[in-house]
């Protein structure tokens, strides 16, 4: 008997390349469930990713799904929800992908309010070519390419988005499975530009130079320090020191994208018929 | 019928109303001298025809955005200039493997780097057919006048259509700016083509077959949104799509695609012949140049010189065919003159080889060849 979700995958394409006690699935199993649980039209929806171990996602996926360049799904998404504003556009992105090689679009995304979802596998590192650092590596954090240690500042990914002006933004965590699924839930339903940050783990490149070796080390890592966001509100900075909110930090109705051309093309369209 | 109406048009102009006619419904640009009317006149044009503009935030997002819109089934164009053009490059290539229709234009301008901005040059003619990583083929056309680019920019979509490719228009400044008086034809005198549309069930198709398609080796295009549920990627895939390290079906693929163009060469390459037949010296020129060299042409003839003019229309594929005609005769010189280092004149000499003599004609930094510098060189040939 075929499980329920199962429909929503391409089964034939696994198993699928991710490492073991990688976090990716959870993440993946959640935008399935939140899928299903939304019921959307499956023929309605295109998925989108760049490159990266998160990128790999939509070839599992049974949808119309698009693998682009490095960094560049959410330009290419742009493209397809202009051209046909009734699909519902989800696009898959890594940290490396969003916030370094992508960040110009993904806050051009964010400050235009293009209605897509955008769904971060953020694990902190380049997985796909053996642990390198990415703008979302803690400081101090140990990489290939920081062997002394990050000496950069990461992102707060969810805050460069608000700021860009995008309507929503959300985060949780692999450990935190069914939140995941229904900030999710939240976001495709946004209309507008929604954003999701989704913490995984990597035990492979990132756990393994970090003392977190095992994909439960890293969960736990994730437990300890996530506070639900009406708990942050009221940490004072120093209780705030290591930890990050969770849950949805932003959702705010402004006039969006598509439907402001939408309405242009009309007049546009009215004047040329009088 | 309505009359066509004489009008007084810009090149780049004539590129907008030409892609519009042929069903361009999407453009994404960023702005880049010369080429920024292009984006003007489709952000004017395009929501009056129900199409859209965007002005992304840089060159490489309005590649990606142009495959995007495509893949949702929309004609779609971006324009730019020799920076913006490199910064496409990868995305370009994308357009490639995945077998993305859409209409790239480059007006050039003077490089290397940021060069002279505003003056006009051909020396992307190499970076056009070489520019993307990794083997692959390109078509590439080049007007040499406003209504020309009317008419290439309409040709390019509809290659770009049949054959599952992008297409470079190919510009100069010269043409990108020059206006002249233009009657464009009416849309009853236009041919459009549109990609073929897949014609079995979603759960057979295979969006890039071995072996379908109206043209052998372009294999159907469904639209995102149509229930096809396909995936694209720039990972080298088999036919369902999906990503192959299969050494062979690599290999058939990575053929297929380059094979689509190159034994196409006959429909796609087009050029121009004027005074050929009988000529003792040929000239080949593209785009601004060639317009100098056409007074030559005729200059030389009023002077009893037996001069001729080949006119590449399209410069990828190369037309070798052409040439080959011209090798044939044995005209005691082949004159290439171009404005550049000598690009062109690279695959001209290849075909010419140790039979007739190959004379390049270069000017740099914005300097137009003039028909007199071509004339004194086919008299000195005579």
């Amino acid at each position: 008997m075929a499980l329920p979700l199962e429909q929503y995958l391409r089964v034939a394409k696994m198993p699928h390349i991710w490492c073991p006690g990688c976090g990716h699935g959870i993440v993946l199993q959640a935008i399935v469930r939140a899928i299903h649980e939304l019921g959307i039209d499956t023929e309605k929806t295109v998925i989108v990713s760049g490159i990266g171990c998160s990128a790999r996602a939509p070839g599992y996926l049974h949808f119309d799904t698009l693998h682009t360049t490095h960094g560049r799904a959410i330009a290419f998404a742009t493209g397809i929800k202009l051209a046909k504003p009734e699909l519902n556009v989800i696009v898959i992105t890594g940290d490396g992908d969003a916030a370094a090689i992508g960040g110009n679009h993904l806050i051009h995304a964010a400050r235009r309010n293009l209605d897509i979802t955008v769904i971060c596998f953020n694990n902190n590192i380049y997985g796909m070519t053996s642990g390198q650092y990415s703008p979302l590596t803690p400081q101090g954090s140990y990489a290939t390419t920081s062997p002394y240690g990050m000496l950069e500042k990461p992102f707060d990914l969810c805050n460069l988005v608000m700021g860009a002006g995008g309507t929503f933004a959300a985060r949780s965590t692999t450990y935190h499975a069914r939140q995941l699924t229904n900030v999710i839930k939240e976001a495709i339903s946004h209309k507008g530009f929604a954003f999701v940050d989704a913490l995984s783990q990597c035990p492979t490149y990132f756990g393994r130079r970090n003392k977190l070796r095992t994909p439960l080390d890293m969960m736990n890592w994730f437990k300890d320090r996530a506070v639900p966001v009406n708990a942050w509100e009221k940490l004072s900075p120093e209780e705030r020191e290591d930890k990050f909110p969770i849950g949805v930090l932003k959702k705010t109705q402004a006039t969006e994208l598509t439907e402001v051309y939408k309405e242009l093309i009309q007049q546009l369209q009215q004047r040329g018929g009088e | 019928m309505a009359e066509n109406k004489a009008r007084l048009l810009q090149g780049n102009e004539a590129v907008v109303e030409g892609a519009i006619a042929a069903g361009l419904r999407f453009f994404a640009g960023y702005p880049i001298t010369p080429s920024t009317e292009i984006a003007e006149q489709a952000a004017a044009k395009l929501p009056t025809v129900g199409g859209k503009f965007i002005q992304m935030e840089d060159e490489i997002a309005s590649m990606a955005a142009v495959c995007g819109a495509s893949l949702a089934g929309v004609k779609s164009m971006t324009a730019t200039s020799g920076p913006g053009f490199s910064l496409k490059q990868e995305n370009l290539g994308f357009a490639v493997k995945g077998e993305i229709p859409c209409v790239v234009v480059n007006v050039q301008r003077v490089g290397p780097s940021t060069g002279m901005p505003t003056s006009p040059a051909q020396g992307d003619v190499m970076q056009a057919r070489w520019g993307s990583h990794g083997d692959h083929e390109i078509v590439a056309l080049c007007p040499s006048s406003v209504e020309e680019a009317f008419r290439l920019t309409v040709e390019a979509f509809n290659i770009a259509e049949e054959y599952r490719t992008p297409v470079i228009l190919l510009m100069d400044e010269v043409i990108g700016h020059l206006r002249e008086k233009v009657v464009l034809p009416s849309k009853e005198e236009l041919t459009i083509k549109h990609r073929e549309k897949p014609s079995v069930p979603p759960e057979q198709y295979k969006p890039f077959a071995m072996d379908q398609g109206r043209i052998p080796g372009v294999p159907p295009l469904a639209a995102y949104g149509e229930g096809y549920r396909f995936h694209v990627t720039g990972l080298t895939h088999g036919e369902d799509g999906f990503p192959t390290n299969n050494p062979a079906i690599a290999e058939k693929q990575i053929k297929r695609i380059n094979e689509k163009i190159s034994s196409n060469r006959k429909a796609l390459c087009k050029v121009e012949r004027f005074f050929l037949n009988d000529a003792e010296v040929v000239v080949v020129a593209y785009g601004a140049t060639a317009r100098s060299a056409r007074k030559a042409v005729k200059d030389a003839r009023e002077q009893g010189i037996k001069a001729g003019l080949l006119r590449p229309i399209t410069i990828w594929p190369f037309v070798e065919d052409a040439l080959s005609e011209v090798k044939a005769n044995l005209p005691k010189a082949v004159i290439v003159p171009e404005m550049n280092l000598g690009q062109l004149v690279l695959p001209v000499r290849r075909v010419m080889g140790d039979s007739v003599p190959v004379i390049q004609i270069n000017k740099l930094a914005g300097q137009l060849i003039e028909p007199e510098e071509i004339l004194s060189a086919i008299k000195e040939a005579v």
